[in-house]
């Protein structure tokens, strides 16, 4: 496996987690019918109540922003380091808690009624789901979800597993994780949100990405400035031949991306490369522009 | 702004998502169907369910076209009851999803005994879940099987307000708004109702309860058959009003008490939809190019 720490969290910490960020968005209605769907799962009576409840959260509990406060943010990555639910809805929140409530103490149960709520998810309840990961018990044995997450042709689908998801940078393969980053630029998703970029870089990934990008340039086609990132500590003469190119007749964006690069790459041509733009030097060594905020 | 209120769009192209978008079709139904080839399992039945809530609701959003389902068995494949029996079973699961907007489409094609039975139990599952109905009415013997099957409708205690009769034709139109059922169109090119005789129609019976669909599917179909047959009314002197209730706003009537399709869906997208779901249209957004799907988002 991989040398980052993998995380797991208990169903129970997850759901108090849960819990707390949607009581004060709930109507008492829907508090009412969030909390008897939980008793329902939770007893392991019926079991399509999963299905069901998920399908309906959206018309019981609202599609609102989750918008959590910043301390409620923080309160989540203190019970799960790296967990990020910019962007969530309420109806989110709710889909996920409603999956950890058929837990019940088992993980390969959880397993199970996972993998049957998912094989019949519309999309919607597939992206509450997958953005879930992290929050899940057991996260070595939901690897094949996560997996199909990214394969999915549906970009929300495959970015509710890649962006602002601790799960991949502690779980993937080096093959899974290098095939997620080349995708997200073949599909023209962003790079910057996938947590764990700079830290999973390795030579196989900047390899495929020196490749990539020699094909795009050989049809005329724009690079995503970002592909630089996961390239610039493996890059050789040839790579920094090319971004001093880019940083002489790129647009913004992509002069910004290839200073960068070239700011973080080993070999010593890519000083002297990054010195012929010395304002734009400036602001790179300076830490005004970075990866997040070149484009 | 139309709605294209049956469209099976799992069989259509990105061609024709554009042409609908640019032509001002702001959202499509697809009521689940045959497809053309008998389904041998319940497997790709399950399938298909989560591919018309799925993929396809997702390909219908990066045109700016909003994309709603009819949950059902059809009533072809009602006549294998193995298959039948198992669908039933996981019907429910599927017609309390996001987006569903009717049962449908059921009804009848030969009118055989299993047809009537997997008919009823599902009249008897919208009633239940509060859902509206869309009807298929059957090719042959089709003014026997529409009156048929607005006699078991009523039968099972459904508000004709809340069904769609679809494949109205001149023969049948009458008893349909008599009865007090919707009235729905599909306009083909070569057979079913022509925008000639659709317009006539509608100077005939006035605009209320009428509905305008396409029904495009893998056949010979057009789906800009709502947006011309809006013209070709408003060229023939319907009023700007009938038009707008037989394209546009009487599908919106009807299949909207599912509490699931609602104007706001496209003219005020909730954030939420709009960074995961839909792309807005770009009739509404002032005629901007569509945002393509990416080369290789679809097979790399
Ligand atoms: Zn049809």
């Amino acid at each position: 496996m991989t040398a980052f720490p993998s995380q797991t969290i208990e169903a129970e910490k997850a759901m108090q987690l849960l819990n707390a960020w949607l009581a004060p968005r709930l109507t008492s209605d829907a508090a009412a019918w969030l909390a008897s769907q939980l008793a329902i799962i939770a007893s392991g009576e019926k079991p399509m109540q999963l299905a069901i409840a998920v399908g309906l959260a959206p018309r019981k509990v609202g599609k609102t922003d989750l918008d959590l406060t910043t301390d409620e943010a923080e309160a989540g990555r203190t019970v799960r380091e790296g967990l990020d639910a910019t962007g969530w809805s309420v109806d989110q929140a709710a889909r996920i808690l409603l999956a950890l409530a058929s837990h019940r103490g088992d993980d390969e149960q959880f397993v199970v009624s996972l993998d049957r709520v998912l094989a019949a998810a519309e999309i919607g309840e597939q992206i509450a789901l997958l953005r879930g990961l992290p929050l899940y018990p057991a996260p070595q044995r939901i690897l094949h979800r996560a997996a199909e997450g990214v394969r999915s042709a549906m970009q929300p689908i495959f970015e509710a597993v890649a962006h602002r998801n601790p799960y991949p940078r502690e779980q993937f393969s080096e093959a899974q994780w290098n095939q997620m980053v080349v995708k997200a630029l073949f599909i023209e998703s962003r790079l910057c949100p996938i947590q764990g970029l700079d830290a999973r870089r390795n030579p196989d990934l900047a390899r495929m990405l020196i490749d990539y990008a020699a094909e795009r340039r050989a049809a005329g086609r724009a690079i995503s400035p970002e592909l630089w990132r996961c390239v610039a500590p493996f890059a050789g003469e040839a790579e920094v031949a090319t971004l001093g190119d880019i940083l002489r007749a790129g647009t913004d964006a992509e002069r910004k991306g290839a200073a960068l690069a070239l700011n973080d790459c080993p070999v010593p041509s890519a000083r002297a490369a990054l010195a012929t733009a010395p304002e734009l030097a400036e602001t790179v060594q300076s830490g005004r522009v970075f990866w997040d905020n070149i484009a | 702004m139309f709605i294209d209120p049956h469209a099976h769009m799992i069989s259509r192209t990105t061609d024709d998502y554009e042409a609908m978008a640019k032509a001002g079709v702001v959202a499509v139904i697809e009521p689940a169907f045959w497809i053309g080839q008998a389904r041998t399992n319940v497997g790709s039945y399950r399938d298909y369910l989560s591919h018309i809530l799925g993929f396809e609701r997702f390909r219908a959003g990066q045109f700016g076209v909003r994309h709603y389902c009819c949950i059902g068995l059809n009533s072809k494949e009602a006549n294998n009851e193995e298959l039948a029996e198992a669908v039933m079973d996981i019907l429910p699961g599927f017609a309390t999803k996001e987006g569903v907007v009717a049962i449908g489409e059921i009804g009848y094609d030969e009118q055989t005994a299993l047809e009537d039975k997997y008919f009823r139990l599902q009249l008897d599952l919208a009633r239940d879940l509060d859902l509206p109905v869309m009807i298929h009415t059957p090719h042959r013997d089709k003014k026997r099987g529409a009156s048929r099957s607005m006699d078991v409708i009523l039968e099972h205690k459904l508000d004709p307000s809340r069904v769609v009769i679809d494949h109205v034709n001149e023969e049948t139109i009458q008893e349909v708004k008599d009865r007090g059922f919707w009235a729905a169109f599909s306009i083909y090119p070569h057979s079913k109702m022509t925008a000639e005789r659709m317009a006539a129609l509608v100077k005939t019976y006035g605009a209320e309860r009428l509905i305008a669909d396409s029904a495009c599917d893998w056949g010979v179909s057009d789906p800009l058959s709502v947006p011309k047959t809006a013209k070709l009314m408003a060229d023939s002197g319907i009023s700007a009003e009938d038009v707008r209730l037989v394209t546009y706003a009487n599908a919106l009537a009807v299949y909207g008490k599912s509490g699931q399709m609602a104007e706001a869906d496209w003219l005020s997208p909730e954030p939420i939809d709009q960074r995961t779901l839909y792309q807005g249209n770009t009739v509404l957004r002032g005629g901007q190019t569509p945002r393509m799907p990416q080369s290789g988002s679809g097979n790399e």
